[in-house]
């Protein structure tokens, strides 16, 4: 692993890591260069942010009833 | 019954379902809303609508759920021999061996597009109550309490590493189930 080259395997735990808790600069710098050259990981990363979205909605209770 | 009291009872199915979602505990979930009930009645407050009168009784909900984790933090700490076993959450999620996904996840498109959709939410909230029992219950003291790891770790003697694995358990298996029980369908539908 060379300082900002990260696997689809090591990109899929830090994005499921960065939803409870912080990264370092490193790991944040390597998943920006990632997501940018990678087709398949972006599309995890719209399925947690989609979660996290949702979340946010049901527990402002901002969710349609 | 006044108005006031009328609207509160109204509303107690409402609270016994977020109770009962963190708390996974049909007494505590009873106590903790009949503890608001007691709670609200005892200081009559006037609200425009029904949705203020509602954020202020789940505000005290809130407490009293946390009062509860609190009080029960033995019984909860203690993972359930059998769910799950100690493998590393992303194991279930097929990786070929260089590191690439077996299978590309599926395309959910823009992470607002089913903001707006009543099933959505329903879905979600189903999907949310088949969480496991430990899981369930720490995933929802993020998501819903708002609480941060360390006073998760803190409130239940966990150590961070445990919780992380669990709550990456939970957010694997919501995707999983959104996965199957809204993407899917709606994509064949």
């Amino acid at each position: 692993m060379t300082l900002l080259t990260r696997t689809c395997k090591e990109v899929a735990a830090l994005l499921i890591a960065r939803e409870d808790r912080h990264l370092g600069l490193a790991d944040r710098l390597a998943l920006r260069f990632h997501l940018k050259i990678c087709d398949t990981c972006p599309r995890f990363e719209r399925q947690l942010l989609t979660i996290r979205q949702a979340m946010k909605q049901w527990r402002n209770y901002s969710n349609p009833e | 019954m006044t108005s006031f009291e009328q609207q509160i009872v109204d509303l107690h199915d409402y609270l016994l379902k977020f109770a009962r979602l963190q708390l996974r505990n049909e007494a505590w979930a009873e106590d903790a809303v009949s503890e608001v009930i007691v709670a609200a009645l005892a200081k009559p407050q006037a609200f425009e609508n029904r949705s203020q009168l509602k954020t202020w009784l789940v505000g005290i909900l809130k407490h009293k759920v946390v009062d509860a984790l609190r009080h029960h933090s033995r019984e909860i700490s203690g993972l359930e021999s059998g769910e799950d076993d100690n493998t590393d959450p992303l194991e279930w999620i097929a990786f070929k061996a260089d590191g690439h996904f077996l299978e590309s996840p599926a395309d959910w498109g823009n992470p607002e597009q089913e903001m707006n959709s009543k099933q959505f939410f329903m879905v979600l909230e189903t999907c949310a109550t088949q969480l496991p029992q430990t899981q369930g219950r720490l995933f929802l003291m993020r998501e819903w309490l708002e609480l941060s790891c360390d006073e998760i770790c803190v409130e239940l003697n966990l150590t961070p590493t445990n919780l992380y694995v669990q709550l990456h358990r939970a957010r694997l298996r919501l995707r999983e189930c959104l996965e199957l029980n809204w993407y899917a369908r709606t994509k064949i539908a």
